[in-house]
């Protein structure tokens, strides 16, 4: 039971999960893409590479990060026996910095000292603006205009860190606007810039990529459960816009059936209201942004702007690798809604003395749903994917409000 | 109709030892009542067949010109299938050979059958697809041969040779050489050390004519490129154009190719 045998393969050669995934984008970008796999290929079977990245993630990051038993979350819930899986407790305050030290370590492999980037509640932009710093690298970010207004601490952030931040007025003004402009200067600037993506969507190489990083998430998790309880967890939840915590942690275990996987999406004001970001629970297929993925677009195939309270997870497509998980129904997803979240935002921070992001609150909360299904010798795992000290200014608000 | 229709006409253009000349307007940007008279417009200018752009709500491919033009033709209320039913109300066969250019999605959302019949019966005889490179066209290749519509390849400044004389060999009508490292829109120069040995060297590999576009903004522009190959695409420029309702620079933008 403890050592399972790998039997999952995805993506193939040609970056598809299923039919999901490829890469959809202009010619001009193609031989990047493949430079790109190759650069990465190439640098995780060399141990120079990922000695560095172990290096790194040690001691600038902090890993590995705690699991922690939410005792009292626990008690107050009456189910399982809850962990926490902290990645709040990276440097920079999320899981995102996992990938980003990754893929700058990867552009300087390819000779590349110019960075864009694309941020929806700042902490990707935080966390490319971070390693640009630390590896003196040329940073530019992306960051819609709606955005910029609800995270201001992480657009001055980003500054004090040496990052241009450029303001997406088109659209939305949210993620999604942000990914477009962020493509269209990597269109414009390929010969010397390298794009880190900072999700686990876009055209293939990326979910790979950024998964693979994300990854020690999971493994870190499994490893623990496992010298603590000598079983595995019987479940593991986590948030999911584009869905890179999510992947992180659940692609260790997506071999061990007996663990089962949720995904959490932004549900916004009601998923019936048609005001969310349920882009798997309530979309269709399409392709966004080089990749075929679930998606939320009218009959016309046009894309339609998600809402959540949550600058993280408001994106209207979601990894394409989620979307074969959602297919083969190895995931479970479903939806919490803005006032779930913000309910589980104040729980877990007077309970456990923990202030979550409100991307990660959307995982609580339907942990206090599932709790209630689940029986008091059975364990769970939450993926805290970050800290909510960028989300405090915003709740304040909101409950002053009402 | 059909891709035969198109080869024909370019063949004709330049036989005649003209060079060709596709302008590209956005469909939809100032209603879909006026698309008609547009392409008589450009007929009357002098251009070989007109690309139709389709809005889509995330061109990543386009500058601000053409997202601009997009937005305008959205809140127009166009679509593609309001688009392609426009363009089979009217009477056939059209003026000059109409080209789409459309982001895959929305012939996604369509539907593959749905799109190469409403296609036919539209009289749309080419369609480039500026978000499906040759790794992804299995997707849709097979339909556009079976409706006999010309599936038109792009190939970039950044394609390698061997790359660029597989996509040449696979293009339909004519391959679409973007000669600038970037989104659509204005230039006011390109590369030329660079832009004149690639559409020389793509010209020499190539069973199809080879156009160039992306960046072509003005007479000395237009007929400098098309001269290395066999003629350009101009589209930002045109939009501009039309919106400033400056119609006697089109025509002398369109006729500078020739």
């Amino acid at each position: 039971m403890l050592k399972t045998k790998t039997t999952y393969h995805e993506p193939n050669t040609q970056g598809r999960y299923g039919k999901f995934g490829g890469r959809f984008v202009p010619e001009l970008l193609m031989p990047a893409l493949i430079e790109l796999e190759e650069a990465y290929n190439e640098a995780i079977n060399d141990s120079a590479f990922t000695s560095d990245l172990t290096a790194y993630l040690t001691e600038y990051v902090g890993r590995e990060t705690p699991l922690t038993l939410a005792k009292n979350l626990s008690e107050q819930l009456g189910g399982p026996t809850i962990y926490l899986k902290r990645e709040d407790l990276n440097h920079t305050g999320a899981h995102k910095i996992n990938n980003t030290i990754g893929q700058a370590l990867l552009a300087m492999r390819m000779g590349k000292r110019k960075i864009v980037a694309e941020t929806g509640a700042g902490q990707h932009g935080v966390a490319t603006a971070t390693v640009c710093a630390l590896f003196g690298l040329e940073c530019i970010v992306f960051m819609g205009e709606a955005d910029i207004k609800r995270q201001k601490l992480n657009v001055f952030r980003m500054e004090l860190l040496g990052a241009k931040v450029e303001s997406v007025s088109q659209g939305s003004g949210t993620l999604k606007d942000a990914v477009n402009e962020a493509l269209r200067y990597w269109v414009n600037h390929v010969d010397d810039t390298h794009y880190i993506l900072g999700s686990v969507v876009g055209p293939h190489p990326f979910p790979k990529i950024v998964r693979n990083f994300q990854s020690i998430i999971g493994k870190e998790t499994r490893q623990q459960f496992l010298e603590r309880n000598n079983k595995l967890p019987d479940a593991v939840v986590a948030c999911v816009g584009g869905g890179s915590n999510a992947m992180g942690m659940f692609y260790p275990f997506i071999d061990d059936a007996d663990v089962k996987l949720y995904g959490v999406e932004a549900g916004g004001a009601g998923i019936e209201t048609g005001e969310h970001a349920a882009s798997l629970t309530r979309g269709s297929v399409g392709v966004l942004h080089g990749t075929m993925t679930h998606l939320l677009q009218d009959k016309n195939g046009q894309i339609k702007e998600a809402v959540s309270i949550s600058a993280g997870l408001d994106y209207p497509g979601v990894g394409p690798e989620h979307s074969y998980l959602h297919l083969t129904n190895r995931v479970t997803y479903t939806a919490i809604t803005d006032k779930e979240a913000l309910d589980a935002f104040r729980l877990l921070s007077c309970t456990e003395g923990i202030i979550p992001a409100l991307e990660s609150a959307h995982a609580v909360a339907y942990v206090c749903k599932l709790a209630k299904k689940m029986q008091p010798e059975e364990n769970l795992v939450i993926c805290l994917s970050g800290r909510g000290d960028k989300d405090v200014e915003q709740v304040q608000s909101i409950l002053e409000a009402k | 109709m059909g891709k035969s229709h198109l080869e024909m006409v370019l063949q004709e253009t330049l036989q005649t030892n003209k060079k060709i000349c596709i302008p590209y307007i956005m469909a939809g940007d100032g209603g879909l009542d006026i698309l008609e008279e547009r392409l008589l417009f450009l007929k009357d200018c002098g251009a070989t067949a007109v690309e139709l752009g389709i809005p889509f709500s995330d061109p990543v491919a386009d500058g601000p010109t053409i997202q601009q033009a997009g937005i305008r033709a959205l809140k127009e209320g166009a679509s593609l299938s309001a688009i392609l039913r426009k363009l089979a109300s009217f009477q056939q066969p059209h003026p000059l050979p109409i080209i789409l250019m459309t982001y895959i999605n929305p012939i996604l959302a369509i539907g593959l059958e749905e799109f190469t019949g409403a296609c036919q019966t539209a009289g749309v005889d080419g369609v480039i697809i500026p978000d499906l490179p040759m790794e992804e066209e299995d997707l849709i290749a097979n339909a556009f041969t079976n409706a006999d519509i010309a599936f038109i390849r792009l190939v970039a400044l950044t394609s390698p040779l061997e790359r660029s004389v597989t996509l040449a060999n696979l293009s339909d009508g004519f391959l679409y050489a973007v000669t600038v490292n970037g989104t659509t829109g204005g230039r006011t120069s390109h590369q030329l050390h660079e832009v004149g040995p690639y559409l020389q060297k793509l010209k020499s590999i190539s069973p199809v004519p080879v156009l160039a576009g992306f960046g072509i903004s003005s007479p000395g522009q237009a007929k400098q490129l098309g001269s290395f190959g066999d003629g350009v695409i101009i589209g930002s420029k045109i939009i501009q154009l039309l919106q400033e309702n400056k119609y006697d620079e089109i025509s002398t933008l369109i006729a500078s190719v020739s």
